[in-house]
């Protein structure tokens, strides 16, 4: 671990202009992702900024009906909510569903929403890695790739290609539910879609999001919405408690009286290098029958374009069918739970 | 049994007691190796190679050492040499020939963590890189029939087996794979060393003081005397603290270079995948012959394993299925295959653990083909002698086990059908496995008794209590054996000040110490009675066991599980898990308990998730840490029901005891993978049993 | 770089220049020698290093002390007087809900934080309806104690022991 000048400026503003003025200046906000990439020597800045206290740590109602959530809001705060249980109860369940109860004390919402990915060849230094380094290569192509992404990645050409997920489970529920992610920047404020700040690894896998360098994210906006009252949040994962997800699930349903889907949200997690908005599964459930074998074949819409990595250290050709079963049994607890509502 | 004229009576044996070290562990007051260490110790960090095979052509420490702080940089180019007698695992930093991935290159001496730290990352190595195998290939031309294995032959053969196979009325044959695995005790290994002089001591996560003093000895060609090695508690071993790994030579090596004042290195969590020993990866090929009744005439049991170039560890995996079933014609094998990695090592059931799953597993599949109760069909194979040795056993209780295990677990009501249990979107279903560890005791422990005054004895013996409860274990041994109430018993373990004595390893910890103990006892009240003067002492070394080559000594357990597989996404979780045992004599119900429940909990985590992923083109761990190797969390662990029955066997060692650290492990995975077929239909032959195997 | 922090550490009061890079674990350990939160991964996988931070259990070694100057920490050697057991400790010991005890300082840490977040109504990922009163049964206790690795495998002890102190 490098040395590094640690600094807590009074305000948000000077929190920005200090780290957009510094391209070695990173902000620090709950540790449980930078503290960690630190001692790895995945991140090696020159100053930690301290955002803690700098952005607010409430939760808000907004007069159209929505939540604010301050980016200061700690994951376990967010869950704990009672406005969000009720509401926006996938948001409150994939928050439980991820890391610990001890980390969920400490991550906030906007560290939550720009940490990295958790490929292990990212992590190690001694393995070529485009993220971290550009041009290396990516190992991860060839190599243990249980949590590898099967949508959205870039296989070709070596020097660019990049199978890594976003590990987040908080994201997928906010891309699912249409939050919306204010941001300060040295110009000033603006407004990005959760389902817009993350992006696919192209041919600059090494950028996880579409924030400058000094942006902040400050709140996450949660429009009102009647259909997110009837959400969840399904984690498949390799352990019962306490891993990432190998496949996750944000959705939520309205269906009417006769069966028929009127509305959907969903998001997938642990498929790719973003929470995975599942615009072409939502389109195919809309305005059909709310049925098992429509929900399987909303998966596999979604899924036409998807490539699994296949390595002889395990691929991820796995992940398809986990996919259209996670989702038609998130789907189906949906429709039931409507159904005896 | 030993010399002893006065029978051993158990009183405090066999009676529930708490740790008498538990008040310090719940403060956490109670001080691990590398807390031991004085303020001005050195923080060692090290330099580990980032390729498999090859040279260091240069290493460049002149910006490490630039750093304040920096104290010393030790390379093989100015490293202190050590003895020819080293381990050819202990030759740190000796030459610049790399044999594995994370070989320590360098290694940085600092004021500080974080600056020695810093420091090494400075250090400039360049190497050439050589072609290097990290792949276990059974068709490898490197594959060898090691000399022997840690214990008995590394073939066995009885009979003409393929010959009965052949004739057999039923032949099931089938391979298994069981992964590589790492101990990961919470605890890294961990070292503080300081030379006086010639003198060295060090504190040290061990489980025996008296084999890492022994391995420093040979390390750096001294005395063993002039070697102390302290180690007071230690937060888990499996094995991998069991033997002596570059890490405490390196550290001593390194104080070397600062006389007089205090090393202090533990390990990360990632460099405990590289260094200190692993369970090595199994091919395994079982066969086993039957009679329609169900009657074994042939059983086959042939092991590929995964080696180290750098020195030999033979994963004696097929040794389970040697003394299990009766059968007439039987082989067993070991074939191992050499690689550019670090020394495998025996980690908890070394063996029994891995091989129980393709035995046992293949007892089930057979006993399907057969259309036979697989409980029933062990029953109808118990032997009546010791199908290895010929030998009559101790005591064997393996059918008493299963019995009493299936009127517990409810056995009698299971519908033998695969697949037909559907609750709530979990397929249900249940599994039974047998178990057996041999009782093993180590020669070469020494105990110490003496009388203090007030009634109180001082019992000293270099033992190592690693979590299994080694202290109020021997307390209520030395008790018994004195005939006095444990109060007056004042026990002295972990410090070979102490003298020799043998690692908590081989489930064989309480057995060697306390039949040392029980020795020790004798020959005090032979000599001062049970009325001495203060000061009054008298020692003894471990006995031999009279009746070892006229029996065959084995503990034995059942295991009964539930599993259920979710019907959509195959997650797969055990709600449920009973496991009976007849081990002996139990010294400490408490604790043993724990050790029981604690091995359960490992075949878990065995079965669902443990495995070391060696990505060959690199040739080491990538997920190496413990958010990539998964151990199970609590949230995995269910019900879990822990039974023993009475055995009073009075030809293992005086207090009757058999060992109980690993036993509760073995057959876990198998009883899973059993279960596992009985919710789904689906059998799973190579471990870790993950979700994509049940996914249609 | 060095920065002044000050630490109250089980009702000690404590200045200290520490180093930017230092852990409020590290500083804990090294620097004032306090040694009941452990060094199990230095990742936050595995939560032997829990202690209460303010109030909250947190990892100690993804927590840089220079970012918690004037912190309130309770480690598992702090919950009681010396001489008495608070009752999770306690019960650690009446059920054997340890082995080598190297993981135990923390899990007691985090028992005692997550009895605070359960009494408070918070929900876990296993309750079935996240708005209802929280009933703290097995799989309620396993779940939320999940951060804490027990290689020895005492979970079912740890269990045991838990529901025993728990409402």
């Amino acid at each position: 671990m490098k040395p590094f000048a640690y600094e807590r400026p009074d305000d948000a503003a000077r929190a920005v202009a200090t780290v957009a003025a510094d391209t070695g200046a990173v902000f620090l906000a709950g540790g449980t992702n930078l503290v960690d990439h630190l001692r790895l020597g995945i991140a090696a800045p020159s100053t930690l900024v301290d955002v803690t206290g700098l952005t607010s740590a409430e939760i808000t109602d907004l007069p159209d009906g929505g939540l604010r959530i301050g980016a200061g809001v700690r994951n376990a705060d967010l869950a704990a909510d009672e406005r969000v249980r009720r509401r926006y109860p996938a948001l409150a369940q994939a928050l439980l569903a991820g890391a610990s109860g001890q980390l969920r004390n400490m991550a906030t919402t906007g560290g939550n929403l720009l940490q990295r990915t958790r490929c292990s060849y990212f992590q190690d230094l001694t393995t070529p890695c485009n993220k971290r380094e550009p041009g290396a290569g990516c190992a991860a192509l060839e190599g243990w790739a249980r949590h590898h992404a099967v949508l959205g990645a870039t296989h070709e050409p070596a020097g660019v290609a990049c199978v890594a997920t976003h590990p987040s489970d908080m994201a997928v529920a906010l891309v699912a539910l249409d939050a919306q992610v204010h941001v300060l920047g040295p110009d000033g404020e603006r407004t990005v879609p959760a389902g817009r700040l993350h992006r696919l690894p192209g041919d600059d896998p090494a950028r996880d999001t579409v924030l400058a360098h000094g942006e902040l994210i400050t709140a996450v906006d949660l429009p009102p919405s009647a259909i997110a009252a009837r959400s969840a949040y399904r984690k498949v994962r390799d352990r019962a408690s306490f891993a990432f997800a190998l496949v996750s699930v944000a959705a939520a349903l309205d269906v009417d009286a006769g069966g028929t889907v009127r509305d959907a949200r969903i998001a997938l997690g642990g498929v790719a290098h973003v929470p995975w908005r599942a615009t072409a599964a939502e389109q195919a459930l809309v305005g059909g029958p709310a049925t098992d074998d429509a929900f399987r074949a909303a998966a596999r819409a979604e899924l036409v374009d998807a490539r699994p990595v296949e390595s002889p250290r395990g691929g991820t050709a796995f992940k398809l069918p986990l996919v259209t079963a996670t989702l038609a049994a998130t789907l189906r607890d949906l429709a039931v739970r409507e159904e005896t509502a | 049994m030993t010399t002893a004229s006065r029978p051993f009576v158990p009183r405090a044996v066999g009676t529930p007691r708490p740790r008498p070290e538990g008040p310090q562990k719940v403060r956490g007051t109670a001080r691990y190796a590398v807390e031991t260490a004085d303020t001005d110790a050195l923080y060692l960090f090290p330099v580990q190679a980032a390729v498999t095979r090859g040279r260091v052509t240069a290493i460049d420490t002149s910006a490490a050492e630039a750093l304040d702080g920096v104290v010393a940089v030790l390379t093989h180019e100015n490293a202190p040499r050590l003895a020819r007698e080293a381990d050819a695992d202990h030759g740190v930093l000796q030459s610049a020939t790399i044999h594995q991935h994370g070989q320590y290159l360098a290694a940085v001496l600092a004021t500080s963590s974080e600056t020695a730290r810093e420091a090494a990352a400075l250090v400039s190595v360049t190497c050439v890189e050589e072609p290097h195998a990290a792949v276990l290939d059974e068709d490898s031309p490197d594959l060898y029939a090691p000399g022997s294995l840690v214990v008995g032959a590394t073939d066995d053969t009885r009979g003409d087996p393929e010959a009965a196979l052949a004739a057999a009325e039923v032949t099931l044959r089938r391979t298994y794979r069981t992964p590589m695995e790492h101990h990961q005790p919470l605890e890294p290994h961990s070292t503080v060393a300081r030379w006086d002089g010639e003198r060295l001591v060090l504190h040290d996560a061990t489980q025996a003081v008296s084999w890492t003093r022994q391995a420093m000895a040979a390390a750096f060609g001294i005395e063993e005397s002039a070697v102390d090695v302290v180690s007071a508690h230690v937060g888990g071993g499996f094995g991998s603290k069991g033997g002596t790994h570059p890490n405490t030579v390196l550290t001593a090596l390194a104080a070397r270079a600062v006389p007089g004042r205090s090393v202090r290195y533990a390990l990360t969590r990632q460099q405990m995948f590289d260094l200190v020993g692993h369970r090595p990866a199994t091919v395994q090929h079982v066969a086993l012959g039957s009679d329609r009744e169900g009657r074994l005439t042939a059983i086959t049991h042939d092991v590929v394993t995964q080696g180290s170039r750098i020195s030999e560890f033979v994963e004696p995996a097929a040794a389970f299925s040697r003394g299990m079933y009766a059968a007439a014609a039987r082989r067993t094998t070991h074939r191992t295959v050499p690689l550019d990695i670090g020394t495998p090592t025996f980690m908890r059931a070394p063996g029994e653990a891995p091989g129980s799953f393709a035995g046992e597993s293949a007892m089930d599949e057979l006993a399907i083909e057969l259309g036979t109760d697989p409980v029933e069909l062990r029953l109808r194979n118990e032997p009546d002698v010791d199908p290895e040795t010929g030998r009559p056993f101790s005591s064997r209780n393996l059918v008493a086990c299963l019995r009493r295990g299936a009127e517990r677990f409810g056995w009698a009501d299971r519908d033998p059908a695969p697949r037909a249990r559907l609750v709530d979107g979990w397929w249900h279903g249940t599994g039974v496995a047998a178990a057996s560890f041999p009782v093993v005791r180590f020669p070469g422990s020494e105990a110490t008794i003496r009388a203090a005054g007030s009634g109180v004895y001082e019992v000293e013996i270099a033992a190592a209590d690693i979590g299994q409860g080694a202290r109020a274990a021997l307390t209520a041994i030395a008790a018994d054996a004195l005939e006095v109430p444990v109060e007056r018993i004042d026990l002295r373990i972990g410090d070979t000040a102490y003298g020799a004595a043998g690692p908590a390893g081989g489930s064989a910890g309480t057995t060697s110490w306390g039949a040392t103990i029980v020795e020790a006892a004798e020959r005090f009240r032979d000599k001062y009675g049970d009325d001495p003067d203060d000061g009054d002492e008298a020692d003894a070394a471990t006995p031999d066991n009279p009746w070892a080559s006229d029996y065959a000594m084995h503990a034995y357990g059942a295991h009964f599980v539930e599993v259920a597989v979710h019907a959509d996404t195959g997650e797969i979780r055990v709600p449920r898990m009973l496991g009976v045992f007849a081990a002996g004599r139990i010294v400490n119900p408490l604790t043993a308990r724990s050790q029981f429940l604690g091995g359960m909990t490992w075949g878990l985590s065995a079965a669902l998730h443990e495995e070391s992923v060696l990505d060959d083109r690199f040739g080491h761990v990538v997920n190496r840490d413990l958010a990539g190797y998964h151990v199970a969390t609590n949230a995995d662990v269910g019900t879990v029901d822990v039974e023993w029955l009475d055995e009073d066997d009075p030809y293992v060692n005086p207090m009757g005891t058999k060992g109980i650290g690993e036993i509760g492990i073995v057959g876990v995975a198998a009883a899973v993978a059993n279960a596992a077929h009985h919710a789904t239909g689906v059998r799973v032959r190579s471990l870790p049993i993950t979700l994509d195997a049940f996914l249609e | 770089m060095k920065v002044d922090v000050s630490l109250t550490v089980d009702g000690r009061h404590h200045r200290l220049a520490v180093d930017t890079r230092t852990t409020v674990l590290d500083a804990l350990r090294e620097h004032l020698d306090v040694t009941s939160p452990k060094k199990g991964c230095d990742h936050g996988q595995c939560g032997a290093c829990t202690v209460l931070l303010d109030g909250r259990r947190t990892l100690s070694c993804l927590s840089l002390a220079c970012a918690h100057d004037g912190a309130e920490i309770t480690t598992a050697d702090g919950l009681a007087p010396d001489g008495e057991l608070h009752p999770v400790a306690q019960a650690f010991l009446d059920h054997d809900a340890y082995q080598c005890g190297y993981c135990t300082p923390g899990q007691i840490c985090s028992a005692v934080g997550m009895l605070a977040e359960a009494a408070a109504g918070a929900p876990s990922i296993v309750s079935g309806d996240l708005t209802a009163p929280v009933d703290l049964d097995r799989a309620e206790i396993a779940e939320r104690l999940s951060g804490n690795l027990c290689r020895c495998g005492a979970y079912a002890h740890i269990v045991d022991a838990v529901s025993e102190v728990a409402p």
